[in-house]
């Protein structure tokens, strides 16, 4: 019976405690958990921070089976023995494992800004970093700066206005989110986001925190009763480089998510595979349902998919998929679309048809659809502006009442030619054309199609000459 | 079509078809005919859809089923005479009973039966046959949403409040249910409310909402997490209500708050905007439904799936609030009254559980038996088809009002299974697939010929009237039970033949169920009362139960429960090798299996043969054309029909009509995969790929080919006039020797074609398209026989660039025909969300059919190629 031992609480280790057991692995299965409460939905966090939902709503369910010991911070592994150390309110437990995996996670980088840690090297009051439900609480007050045009900075930003704080966000490129979206994009970004309400600094970066205030590089002083930070974050790989394992930017895996140990893996944030560390939700889960697999014998590899972000804010929908330099890759065509007016743009890079690379803003349809395109691997719609509107190609809907093949009546299968026919018969009437047809007995939904056409017809035999008729 | 005045006296009675059970006048008799209009019924108002308007065509279909037909020591099916057939059936029974035990014997209903066949027939199996091995089709229909609405409410109506509420709906969601084809009258009580409609495909439903959310196969439970997300998070729940009048949110909602809007639509593709929209237009004040139909239901996961819509209603406060609520809606004609009375493999009458002891008390004593007597719960339908002929599966089945060999998933292992019995004994009015198939055929009464109830969607009780006697040899169900049960060694009196005495019977057995009919009868029924059920027989006349839950639910506490459901995905994913998903629904013209409208002309010429719907795209990428014959093949079989393009379908995804035999049985690729509480197959999505078919190559359209190839049908030609019955033994089988039916014809060719070729009544060409009555079937049915050529198709054009960016269709590049580009192109539609449609897009000029070269676009304004 292989015993598992995930080290981290976070959504990576969630979800293959889940998918093991899916899979049926019945050994036992313990989780390690540093934090001292149960792991949560990271992605749930802006609504936490906007008031929508309380902090203990977004707790993941506990997985089936699976022991979880939380404010357990793991010292130490030892390999050649199958042991991992931990320390739980001063006490040392040991821990056996079968299988070890690393599902470390990321730690927020802080960057070098006065003022915002204190002498013990921990955050100042005031001042947070946002990976946890517990940093969300840190948020108080009702000036707010954010510091950081990535993801995280601008959803952070989103909600802070949703819950009417008054909202700065400070970001080093000139608009949010710049890298990915290119500069026209971005800039509508900033439309949005000041849209909603928050002042969008770009180009610049908090030099120095006091209670209260933050400075900036260009000498501008703003009013900040808390400072974000969503300055990224970076693998936490200290327990694997201590335990020897291969590590560079994260723990070096390879197509099994193997850490350079038979028995030992690494899955989420911690991981860097194929010389990437993505991180993000998605690919937690990804690799957590590929190592469930790999575990349980029914999958040999992980397949890593490109990377895609969707930005959680509900003022405007935005997805990028791949990365900007697969708009450069050889053989790549680019399709561009921009409406300033309606605060759309879309941009698409195609080979053979398949969707290497998008940049998607203000096209909720297209991002949708193109998602499930890209995720399933399959050629992008030949009707591709039809696409991004999210509007498919469809039959002129005016010319079906004057094609004699029209259906016009569904439920009795009665076609225009049908009630032609009665009507020279002398059925003048809706009522006349249904006894005659059927036509409108079913949901009578096409009546005034009905009455439409005899209005028509009334008209043409009035017009038409005597002889005619 | 004009016909002269309705003509008084006139029976009142239900379409024979879905569960509206439309009111109807009948009049005439079997000489001159028999002609149907709507009655002023609250469900239908005066409306009927095609199939209504035409079924008394089916009382004299040409190939009726008029004598017993027995299979002979050379494999064909002859006629005999009822002694004979029951004796065989008898003898046959006993002598594998006695070498194999009990449950050798099954029994396969259907929801269709009027309710005294059903409470009869499930009597039957358990006392007459003591068999557990007895189920019914009704578990291929409504079984996940009764499961789901079980757990819940603690009962399971279809809908808990009467259809003619929907009226005063602002808000309703259908979530896979196409009304407008299923049930068209129903959509007169919808046209004041704002439609959701939740369907892979834009159906004729779909095209009158207000909001279409098209998920991706298979993934309507995370889009019903996804709502249920969004009620959670943007405050829009009842907490007063799931408060006083629930349990389990905290855990369902646990679940949901896994699927928020963005992941819901990573995995349904159905765009977060919309979601969020659903639930601001379902959250509003004043009425909202949540109607769920087979498109939740037929799933793997089906019972969850519909779980997962009443979560979303109990959270919004909806049922039994008085203001909205929730309704599954019911699809065969009795599949209500089906489910209540014990042709279900769990249940006894009365909605009884089978393994509750006070229920097989209370049943046992009015049966007249021990408790121990009855037998326990047996296989459910698809495991029951699954298990025939084999090791430890019965070999022998009695058939009732179905026909699993076009109706069950994996619809080719189910035909093997059917041709390995020792036994296969049919009941039914026409030759069916699976009647072709049987060693007794048993020639059975419909719906115009005999008296009975039925229960429709809304739980009301309602009477089937006869206006005509069966004809020649047909007996009623419940007459056959009885004699066969009397062969059997039962005592004649515990199988009343005539429906108001297995009525009474079945009132009594209802009793104090939860499903309690006993303060119904015929005569009240008659007398024009309105009588929901529960109604049970109380001192008062009780009024029946229209509105059920406005004070508690059924459960002992009286709360409801929410379910902790989580999505787990459909059995099969796509893959390289079956790359798009295959769904399977109906048309408007066909009912079930099509085993009835298949033989009316006027529904046969209106969708005379299957078809796969399918993007142009998915078309042109997998080299099919429109009106081209292609194969969809899955791991379990594949089917072959024609190609209908449809700008307006997923490009991931193909749906064909399930209601077609032969090769063009769509069951023939579904998956068998059941859901684990309901034992519902998944239909709703299979893994397929899509190939063309060269209409001349070996591979192409062939004559069908029964597997059972030594149980060849003969068709009996319709009774002579005036030949009286039970006299024409020897001369019937000498003219079903010499008129077969066209083999090759009958996989491709529906019913009525092949009885045009017999020799039709007169009153069946009524409303045919002339090109039928020349006994040649239209363009489509050609192919084959001619050879036409496929018309190779050309790729995909390599630079549709230019095209797109113009909004031109896909039309011309997959050589559809000019006509959509002869004219201007409409604009996009108003968004309703987004606002007026752009402005830097113009429509291409008045009066040019093909796409600008590429140049073109650099002349348009931030438009960039």
């Amino acid at each position: 019976m292989s015993r598992i031992l995930v080290v981290g609480n976070g959504p990576a280790a969630h979800r293959l405690a889940d998918r093991l057991r899916h899979h049926g692995h019945t050994g036992p299965l313990t989780v390690l958990g540093a934090e001292p409460s149960p792991v949560h939905h990271r992605p749930l966090l802006s609504d936490v921070v906007a008031g929508l939902l309380p902090a203990e709503a977004v707790r993941l369910p506990p997985p089936p089976d699976t022991r979880v010991h939380t404010g357990t911070v793991v010292t130490g592994i030892d390999r050649p023995r199958h042991e991992v150390r931990a320390e739980r309110d001063g006490i040392e437990t040991v821990h056996s494992y079968d299988t070890l995996v690393l599902a470390t996670g990321a730690r927020a980088v802080v960057p070098a800004v006065v003022g915002a840690t204190g002498a013990d090297g921990r955050l100042a009051a005031g001042v947070t970093t946002l990976r946890t439900a517990a940093d969300c609480a840190r948020i108080t007050g009702d000036s707010v700066v954010v510091l950081g045009g990535g993801p995280l900075g601008v959803e952070t930003a989103f909600a802070l206005a949703a819950r009417s704080t008054h909202t700065t966000l400070v970001c080093a490129h000139p608009h949010p989110l710049h890298e990915r979206l290119g500069a026209p994009c971005s800039g509508m970004l900033t439309e949005e986001l000041e849209r909603a309400g928050v002042t969008v600094l770009g180009g610049r970066t908090v030099v120095r925190r006091t209670p209260g205030r933050v400075l900036l590089d260009d000498g501008t002083t703003l009013r900040a009763d808390t400072l974000v930070l969503c300055t990224g974050a970076t693998p936490d790989v200290r327990l694997a480089r201590a335990a020897g394992l291969p590590v560079r930017h994260g723990i070096l895996v390879d197509d099994r998510l193997s850490a350079g140990d038979p028995h030992v893996h690494a899955v989420g944030d911690c991981a860097e595979h194929d010389g990437r560390t993505l991180g993000g939700i998605e690919v937690a889960h990804a690799q957590a349902d590929a190592l469930a697999g790999i575990l349980t014998g029914r999958a040999t590899a992980y397949l890593p998919a490109a990377s895609t972000f969707r930005l959680r804010a509900r003022a405007v929908d935005v997805s990028c998929i791949g990365s900007p330099a697969d708009f450069d890759e050889p053989g790549a065509r680019t399709v561009t679309f921009t409406d300033r007016s309606g605060r759309r743009h879309a941009r698409l890079a195609l080979r053979d048809e398949h969707l290497i690379a998008a940049v998607l803003f203000g096209v909720p349809e297209a991002i949708a659809a193109l998602g499930v395109t890209h995720r399933q691997g399959r050629r992008v719609p030949s009707d591709r502006l039809g696409l991004l509107l999210g509007r498919p190609v469809t039959p002129a809907p005016t010319g079906a009442e004057t094609d004699e093949d029209a259906l016009i009546c569904l439920c009795n299968s009665v076609r225009r030619r049908a009630l032609a026919k009665a009507w020279r018969a002398g059925a003048r009437t809706v009522t006349a054309l249904a006894d005659a047809t059927r036509v409108a007995t079913g949901c009578g939904g096409c009546g005034p199609a009905v009455a439409r056409l005899c209005d028509t017809w009334e008209r043409a035999d009035r017009n038409a000459p005597e002889g005619a008729r | 079509m004009s016909e002269p005045p309705f003509p008084t006296p006139r029976t009142r009675t239900h379409c024979p078809y879905c569960a509206l059970q439309c009111g109807t006048l009948l009049h005439g008799d079997r000489e001159t005919g028999v002609r149907v209009r709507p009655a002023d019924f609250p469900v239908n108002r005066g409306k009927l859809c095609q199939k209504g308007w035409t079924a008394p065509d089916v009382l004299t279909a040409a190939d009726r089923l008029t004598r017993p037909l027995s299979r002979g020591p050379d494999g064909r099916l002859t006629g005999t005479s009822w002694d004979t057939a029951l004796d065989t059936v008898a003898e046959r029974i006993r002598a594998l009973r006695a070498r194999h035990g009990p449950d050798t014997v099954a029994v396969f209903g259907g929801g269709g039966l009027t309710n005294e066949k059903a409470y009869l027939l499930g009597k039957f199996a358990r006392l007459a046959l003591g068999t557990s091995q007895i189920d019914y089709n009704g578990r291929f229909c409504m079984s996940s949403a009764a499961t789901a609405g079980n757990e819940a409410f603690g009962v399971d109506r279809g809908l808990p409040f009467p259809v003619a509420d929907l009226r005063d709906a602002r808000t309703v969601l259908l979530a896979g249910a196409n009304v407008a084809e299923t049930m068209p009258p129903l959509l007169q009580h919808l046209d004041r409310a704002e439609l959701i409609v939740i369907d892979p495909r834009r159906t004729a439903t779909a095209h009158r909402a207000t909001l279409h959310l098209q998920p991706v196969p298979g993934t309507d439970l995370a889009l019903a997490l996804g709502l249920l997300h969004i009620a959670v998070v943007d405050g829009l729940l009842d907490q007063d209500y799931i408060r006083r009048r629930t349990h389990g949110f905290e855990e369902a909602a646990r679940r949901a708050m896994a699927w928020w809007p963005e992941r819901v639509e990573s995995v349904t593709g159905v765009p977060a905007r919309d979601q969020r929209a659903a639930v601001r237009l379902l959250a509003r004040p004043r009425n909202a439904y949540v109607l769920t139909g087979r498109g939740v239901e037929q799933h793997s996961q089906g019972t969850d799936t519909a779980a997962g819509f009443i979560n979303l209603a109990l959270a919004l406060g909806l049922p039994g609030s008085g203001r909205g609520g929730y309704g599954c809606l019911t699809g065969q004609g009795n599949g209500q009254g089906g489910r209540e009375h014990g042709q279900k493999a769990d249940q006894l009458p009365g909605y009884r559980s089978l393994t509750d002891p006070a229920a097989r008390a209370h049943v046992a004593g009015v049966w007249g038996v021990a408790p121990d007597d009855l037998p326990g719960p047996g296989r459910s339908a698809y495991e029951l088809l699954d298990a025939l002929g084999a090791d430890h599966g019965p070999r022998a089945l009695l058939v009732f009002g179905s026909n699993p060999a076009v109706s069950a998933p994996h619809a080719a292992h189910v035909t093997e299974r059917l041709a390995s019995l020792e036994l296969l004994v049919v009941a039914d009015f026409v030759p069916s697939e699976t009647a072709r198939m049987a060693d007794v055929v048993l020639p059975v009464t419909q719906w115009a010929e005999e008296e009975g109830t039925l229960t429709s969607l809304e739980g009301r009780v309602l009477r089937r009237r006869a206006v005509i006697p069966p004809p020649a040899q047909a007996r009623s169900d419940l007459r056959v039970l009885r004699d066969l049960a009397v062969r059997l060694g039962q005592p004649p009196d515990r199988y009343p033949s005539d429906p108001r005495e297995v009525f009474e019977e079945l009132r009594a057995a209802s009793r104090g169920g939860r499903a309690d009919y006993s303060g119904i009868t015929y005569e009240r029924l008659d007398a024009g009362e309105c009588l929901h059920w529960p109604c049970p027989d109380t001192e008062e006349r009780h009024p029946g139960t229209p509105r059920l839950f406005l004070d508690r639910f059924a459960h002992p506490d009286g709360k409801a429960r929410f379910a902790a459901v989580d999505h787990r995905g459909p059995a099969e994913d796509i893959s390289s090798a079956y790359p798009l998903h295959g769904t399977t629904g109906r048309v408007l013209a066909h009912y079930q299996s099509g085993a009835q409208t298949r033989r009316v002309a006027e529904l046969s010429a209106a969708v005379p043969e299957p078809f796969i719907e399918v993007h142009p795209d998915t078309a042109a990428r997998s080299g099919v054309v429109d009106r081209g014959l292609a194969r969809v093949t899955s791991p379990r079989g594949s089917m072959t029909a024609r190609v209908r393009l449809d700008p307006t379908m997923r490009p991931d995804t193909l749906f064909a009509p399930f209601h077609f035999p032969g090769d063009g049985r769509a069951n023939l690729f579904t998956h068998p995969a059941l859901d684990p509480r309901s034992g519902m197959p998944g239909f709703k999505v299979s893994a397929v790929r899509l190939e063309p078919v060269s209409e001349g190559a070996p591979g192409g359209r062939r004559p069908a080919r029964s597997p059972t190839a030594s149980r060849e049908w003969e068709a009996p030609p319709p009774d002579a006039p005036g030949e009286s019955p039970g006299t024409s033994g020897t001369s019937a089988s000498t003219r079903h020797a010499e008129s077969p039916l066209p083999g090759p014809l009958s996989g491709l060719l529906p019913g009525p074609l092949s009885g045009l070729l017999l020799g039709l009544p007169p009153g069946l060409l009524f409303g045919l398209p002339p090109g039928l009555l020349f006994g040649l079937p239209p363009g489509p049915f050609l192919g084959p026989f001619l050879g036409l050529p496929p018309g190779p198709l050309p790729g995909l054009p390599p630079g549709p660039l230019s095209g797109l960016l113009l909004g031109l269709p896909p039309g011309p590049l997959l050589g559809l025909p000019p006509g959509p580009l002869s004219g201007p192109l409409p604009g996009p539609p108003p968004d309703p969300l987004l606002g007026p449609p752009p402005g830097p897009l113009p429509a291409p000029p008045s009066g040019r059919t093909t796409p600008l070269p590429a140049q073109a676009l650099d002349a348009m304004p931030e438009v960039t190629p």
